[in-house]
């Protein structure tokens, strides 16, 4: 029962070539087996969003999936937006708008917010909060957050 | 906080995915949807199913379709689906505007429609749609196919009529009247938490009066239902304040309430009062 499977996973377009067992989930795969330790765990169980990925251009909790269910899926973290020294412009806007304080939970509100804003780039402010509140913060109090996403919701339907 | 180990087994058609569940249901095999109920329950240990049948690679599960009458929901159509009209029709609407309280963003891409009635959580959305649009769900196993209506489905809390090796393989809602109005509330502590109480209401104005009154209410009792006082209450009466109220008033009479951690029962009736009767206030804006 304990058999482990051969998978690839392909995170930020390379391929991780790795043996879990079915119950592995996606988001320790990615953190122990694939290295990438910018997806963050907070609670295990869908609740908290800091494990929020990517993977085939939906936001999905890494918790709530098997990696095993991963395998020949695109997958992006945190580690994927910025290119080069050039931070991408969530990213840029977390900064500007003091959409972070201790950072924990800040890589899973940005795959979030690049993962809704790139398939709804024209969501409206209202559901733009409903989205925000998918995702636990407790340093900010929020509103740091809701105005970085605005702001890069605008640069990046500028693009 | 991790799962315990199990075997997975990942058929590609209907037919395998049925044969292996009926060869490892009777050793706690479960069928993995979109996890996002299961999951959770198997991270907290508190279930430890042996065998997993994950149907996420079945042909077909996917489709929405209508035949002009019903609407069709397959095994594997994800809640997120519904973020937009799927049917040129009210219960399109109504399926857009109750989705967007299921949960988050995140679990709404990965979390299915026939998973959540599979699952039967008493605050579960999409039950409190089945039970009150009296659905129809379509369970197959290597047995069969038999159709259960909403009424026998539901057997409370995370209890249904489904048998161990029956997979929920489609659910079928009717289609509204073209005018039809409907209006939904629910009434949670935190954004995308439980429900604690919701209600969903469907009916037509003829002559200026109510028809054909649709009333359910969920999360308030271990399964959702529609409150027969509160759809008397409603119908052959003009669409107002007073009719309104009446109707909230039978639906909190007749509720025998759950009582758990958050809520005494007369805090939950209170509650049901007052979903049913915003629920109509919506249902005319």
């Amino acid at each position: 029962m304990n058999d482990k499977t051969n998978i690839t996973l392909t995170i930020n377009g390379r391929d991780h070539a790795i043996a879990v067992e079915p119950r592995r989930t996606l988001a320790d795969a990615i953190r122990e087996d694939c290295g990438q330790t910018g997806t963050h765990i907070g609670c295990e169980h869908g609740i908290c969003g800091a494990c929020t990925v990517i993977v085939d251009g939906e936001p999905v909790r890494s918790c709530l999936m098997f990696a095993v269910q991963a395998a020949g899926k695109t997958i992006r973290t945190v580690e994927g937006l910025a290119k080069d020294d050039k931070l991408h412009p969530m990213q840029q806007a977390f900064m500007d708008h003091h959409g972070l304080q201790c950072g924990f939970c800040t890589p899973g509100f940005l795959m979030l917010a690049v993962g809704v804003l790139e398939r709804e780039p024209d969501i409206s402010d209202d559901d733009l909060l409903d989205v925000l509140s998918s995702s636990l913060c407790r340093c900010t109090g929020y509103q740091g957050i809701i105005k970085a996403v605005r702001a890069a919701a605008i640069e990046m339907r500028g693009k | 906080m991790k799962p315990a180990p199990f075997i997975r087994h990942v058929p590609k058609t209907l037919d395998e995915a049925l044969k292996i569940l009926s060869e490892v249901a009777g050793q706690d095999g479960r069928v993995l949807a979109g996890g996002q109920s299961l999951v959770p329950i198997m991270a907290f240990r508190l279930a430890k199913p042996a065998h997993l049948v994950d149907i996420n690679e079945v042909e077909g599960l996917d489709r929405i379709t209508s035949d002009g009458k019903t609407l069709s929901i397959g095994a594997c159509v994800r809640h997120a689906a519904f973020h937009k009209p799927v049917v040129d029709n009210p219960l399109g609407a109504l399926l857009t505007f109750v989705a967007r309280h299921i949960a988050h963003y995140p679990i709404r891409t990965r979390g299915t429609f026939c998973g959540s009635l599979a699952h039967a959580d008493p605050s579960a959305e999409w039950c409190l749609v089945a039970a009150t649009l009296d659905a129809t769900m379509v369970a197959q196993s290597t047995r069969g196919e038999r159709s259960i209506a909403a009424a026998d489905y539901f057997q409370g809390i995370m209890s249904t009529a489904l048998a161990e090796d029956e997979l929920l393989t489609q659910v079928r809602l009717p289609l509204l009247a073209p005018d039809a109005k409907f209006g939904f509330n629910e009434f949670s502590r935190r954004a995308g938490d439980f429900a604690m109480s919701a209600a969903l209401v469907t009916y037509t104005v003829q002559g200026g009066k109510i028809a054909g009154a649709h009333i359910g209410v969920g999360g308030a009792e271990p399964s959702p239902r529609r409150m027969a006082d509160a759809e008397a209450a409603l119908n052959g009466q003009a669409p107002g304040d007073k009719a309104f109220r009446a109707a909230a008033e039978a639906a909190a009479s007749a509720i025998d309430p759950l009582e758990d951690h958050q809520t005494t029962g007369e805090y939950r009736r209170d509650l049901v009062r007052a979903v049913v009767r915003r629920a109509l206030e919506n249902s005319v804006s």
